[in-house]
């Protein structure tokens, strides 16, 4: 229980040094970003919303920078994040709201079956080293150092574009209303496979080496052996003793290895032009939407450090020490 | 031939160690590094050898790989050769920078940390961690878009400072394990100096630790700022290949079938990309022998009751 607590208690630290960094960092820009901003709203912008802007923008000169930080955390706990310029007058917590679901769906089935399906890949290439298994490794080099944009590209080349069989851009078919049912839910999906694919192609090979590294340490080791010498078959010993405790580490780094993986699916929403939180950035960093850049970093620290705690809880489950008192 | 496995397993350690460069020995490092070196002169010589100006325009819209513009040209006649050519020294420059800062932060970080312990240490591998869990690209994205003034260098200075944090775990790691040892103490007890201790007794066999740590960070440098130029970042190189990615995309180079406009520029990074990790597989393996796969190892050795393990044939 006390590791739980220390995880929490971690995660706890690590959010809010991400959003004192989100305070700092406008306080750093020379200048007055709000009248600029308010130049570009061409005079729609209320007072009150010119306020809240100073705040978030730290430019509220009678204040001290404590209580500054004391009423930037207020607007935060309200659900506050400022409002959007390029979604002029929409707040930045509705532009986030309407694009979350769609990264959330994407990531979430891809990493889950990325992490699986490479583990397995990796068991297999580790355990039957020295055979076929092995040029399993220059292909998996090859595709971890491509950039994941950049295979998506090429994969709306090859299969989505003059007639493929898949849309190049969009997460649904212009003329399906949003909603539970079977056609739009259909239409997502058909969307969502080529960056799906995309994504797994590229994330999964990271699982692929480190598994099988694993594998290979722990294949030397003595109870290995002993496994064998009890007449056990080989698919018992390499699942049931190798793989499973080649597999703590690499769940440790699932954990690590969450925020470079949502990075990279940033970009391959930006190729798609899919409606997630990935191409929200693209577009608010073509058009210098500051407070939507902002709000849109706090989500993602937010949501990564709230898939650590799950893969924590998972690792909890596998790893019995982790579970004695001490 | 039968051996007893324990024999079998001791024999390639004294081989390798006769050999003066164990590194220089491993395929997989030296392929790396000569694809490293091809494209360290190309950032060198790049912009000289340039058949055109990257920008200037010419006559030939957006016509495919023929004998004047081999890689083709964009939709205002550019070069894409000449692009990729040019760009090749901003991408090296910004990766070879950010992974010094990078290592050099890891360094400081990680071994302090792990050498002192106490309150201090688990701090500092705290801060470290923060810097993991944290998504470095929209950090590395809303630290660059905040800055009055960007070049090529600030952006190299942003991603080293945020991303020191791997390096600095993996090293915190290994002087944890070294700092009890035999050879560590002795120095302690004859009264060396804080400083002689770490620098001459932990560093140097640290060595292939930070070497790995600087070649994944350059690695990911190099990604980091590709991505930055691709998602259209101000202030990074004109012809940074993720510039011309950039352009190949707002052009909509792929509905047209522009398929030269952006496939150069993407192997050259899964080029530079895999050069660098053969270079990493090579230290590993340099560092951790069992995960040498092949003919340097006994392979396919398992035990089976009521066998005595054989040396398969290639392996004698």
């Amino acid at each position: 229980m006390s590791y739980l607590l220390r995880r929490i208690g971690f995660y706890a630290f690590t959010a809010w040094a991400a959003i004192t960094i989100n305070f700092f960092l406008p306080r750093a820009i020379p200048g007055d970003p709000v009248q600029s901003l308010i130049a570009r709203a061409q005079g729609q912008l209320s007072t009150d919303a010119i306020q809240s802007l100073y705040i978030l923008f730290g430019l509220d000169d009678e204040q001290s920078l404590v209580s500054q930080y004391f009423e930037y955390w207020g607007q935060l706990l309200s659900g506050d994040l400022g409002l959007s310029f390029t979604f002029f007058p929409s707040p930045v917590s509705d532009v986030i709201a309407d694009s979350l679901p769609w990264t959330l769906a994407l990531v979430g089935f891809t990493t889950v079956i990325s992490f699986l399906l490479g583990t397995a890949l990796g068991v297999v290439a580790g355990w039957w080293r020295g055979t076929w298994a092995d040029l399993l490794m220059p292909v998996t080099t090859f595709l971890s150092s491509i950039p994941y944009f950049w295979l998506g590209l090429i994969a709306i080349t090859l299969f989505a574009d003059q007639g493929g069989a898949f849309p190049s851009s969009g997460g649904y078919d212009p003329g399906v209303v949003p909603g539970w049912d079977l056609d739009f839910i259909g239409s997502a999906i058909h969307h969502s496979l080529l960056p799906a694919i995309t994504i797994l192609i590229t994330s999964m090979s990271g699982w692929v080496l480190s598994m099988r590294n694993m594998m290979l340490t722990v294949a030397a080791e003595d109870y290995i052996t002993v496994a064998h010498a009890k007449g056990l078959s080989q698919r018992r010993v390499m699942v049931s003793y190798a793989a499973r405790n080649a597999l703590l580490p690499n769940v440790s780094a699932f954990a690590l290895s969450l925020g470079l993986i949502v990075g990279g699916t940033l970009l391959v929403e930006i190729v798609f032009s899919y409606p997630g939180i990935g191409f929200q950035l693209f577009s608010a960093v073509g058009a210098k939407d500051y407070p939507l850049i902002q709000g849109i970093f706090l989500i993602i620290t937010l949501s990564v450090l709230v898939a650590n705690l799950v893969a924590d809880l998972v690792y909890l489950l596998l790893d019995p020490r982790t579970r004695k008192e001490g | 031939m039968a051996l007893p496995t324990s024999e079998v397993l001791t024999v390639p350690a004294p081989a390798r160690r006769r050999r003066r460069s164990g590194l220089l020995a491993n395929g997989k490092a030296v392929t790396g590094l000569v694809i490293l070196g091809f494209l360290t002169v190309f950032a060198v010589i790049g912009p000289w050898i340039a058949p055109y100006d990257p920008g200037e325009r010419g006559d030939d819209l957006l016509v495919g790989p023929n004998a004047q513009h081999w890689f083709g040209t964009t939709h205002l006649g550019q070069d894409i050769l000449s692009q990729i050519l040019d760009g090749t020294r901003s991408v090296m420059l910004v990766g070879i920078v950010a992974g010094l800062v990078a290592t050099v932060l890891a360094i400081v970080f990680g071994v302090s940390s792990g050498y002192f312990g106490g309150t201090g240490g688990e701090g500092l591998s705290a801060l470290s961690n923060v810097f993991l869990v944290i998504p470095a690209l929209p950090l590395i994205l809303i630290i660059t878009l905040s800055l009055p003034e960007t070049n090529d260098l600030t952006i190299a200075l942003v991603i080293g400072f945020t991303s020191w944090a791997w390096g600095a775990r993996v090293l915190r790691a290994q002087t944890l394990s070294l700092r009890r040892r035999d050879y560590v103490e002795a120095a302690r007890a004859t009264g060396e100096s804080t400083w002689r201790i770490l620098g001459f007794e932990i560093l140097p066999n640290l060595t292939a630790v930070i070497a790995a740590s600087f070649v994944s960070t350059v690695i990911f440098a190099v990604l980091s700022e590709i991505t930055l130029a691709f998602i259209g970042v101000p202030g990074v190189s004109e012809w940074n290949w993720g510039a011309i990615l950039f352009w190949a995309q707002s052009q909509q180079a792929l509905a047209q079938g522009a398929w030269w406009w952006f496939v150069p520029a993407g192997l050259a990074i899964a080029l530079l990309g895999t050069g660098l990790a053969l270079v990493n597989f090579g230290i590993d393996e340099y560092v951790n022998p069992r995960l040498r796969g092949g003919h340097q190892r006994v392979r396919g050795v398992r035990m089976r009751v009521g066998f005595t393990p054989v040396l398969p044939e290639e392996a004698r």
